[in-house]
């Protein structure tokens, strides 16, 4: 799985969400990234997520249970303060939020947090 | 142009030169994912601000990929450096090719 293709509409895989961002480059779990997601989200309209990935150069929030995975991906420029970053986002149904960082040295890390919601913010 | 878009954005008014504050943004968008059925049950077309980036003085602070997946009134935090007085440009890109601009001038003490 060497090659980004289009990610089969809400069958995405952990792995493959993550192999879809790192470009088939394996990801390691944990290190210095921290994601910050609430464990349980009344409302799955708008869910406050944030990291904290010092050392990486961009992120990219996935949802692996929405109808498509893809969240939002930070760059970090030259004036970037910090590698910190929050947003909100939506989520269909209960599941795992996941970030995944690019690091200067061209590794991955990611880091998952499982969020339970009450009503979903798909309009399904 | 997408309806009723305003973008706000909360700067500190003043910095100390090298200092590292945060940047609060938000814009008024319906942020339509495309996903979402009328009462005839057809799909509500697609309509969303697709990228978000912010400038300091022409140099980059944050450049952000924006899918259907963000909320309505898409709204971003992060900190940014301030080497000198300058300007902050923020600028985000609607799918239907709107650009929305908004400034905000920092001074140095």
């Amino acid at each position: 799985a060497a090659t980004i293709v289009a990610l089969p509409a809400g069958a995405a895989t952990f792995e493959e969400a993550v192999m879809s961002v790192t470009g088939g480059k394996e990801a390691a779990e944990g290190g210095d990234l921290v994601l910050t997601a609430p464990e349980i989200a009344e409302n799955g309209n708008t869910v406050p997520v944030a990291i904290d990935a010092p050392g990486a150069v961009a992120v990219t929030f996935l949802a692996i249970g929405n109808p498509n995975p893809a969240v939002a991906t930070f760059k970090f420029g030259p004036l970037a303060g910090s590698r910190e970053a929050s947003t909100r986002i939506r989520l269909a149904t209960t599941q795992d939020v996941v970030a995944v960082a690019e690091m200067e040295d061209g590794s991955f890390q990611t880091a998952k947090q499982t969020v339970k919601v009450t009503i979903g913010g798909c309009g399904g | 142009m997408a309806k009723g878009v305003k973008p706000r954005v909360k700067v500190p008014k003043s910095a100390s030169a090298g200092d590292s504050i945060t940047i609060k943004t938000l814009i008024s968008h319906k942020m339509e994912s495309g996903q979402r059925k009328d009462s005839d049950g057809k799909i509500i077309p697609r309509s969303i601000i697709n990228r978000f980036t912010c400038d300091f003085n022409g140099e980059n602070v944050i450049d952000v990929t924006i899918e259907p997946a963000v909320s309505t009134n898409p709204y971003f935090q992060f900190d940014a450096k301030v080497p000198e007085a300058g300007e902050f440009k923020f600028t985000w890109y609607d799918d239907d090719g709107s650009v929305y601009e908004d400034t905000k001038a920092i001074t140095v003490e």
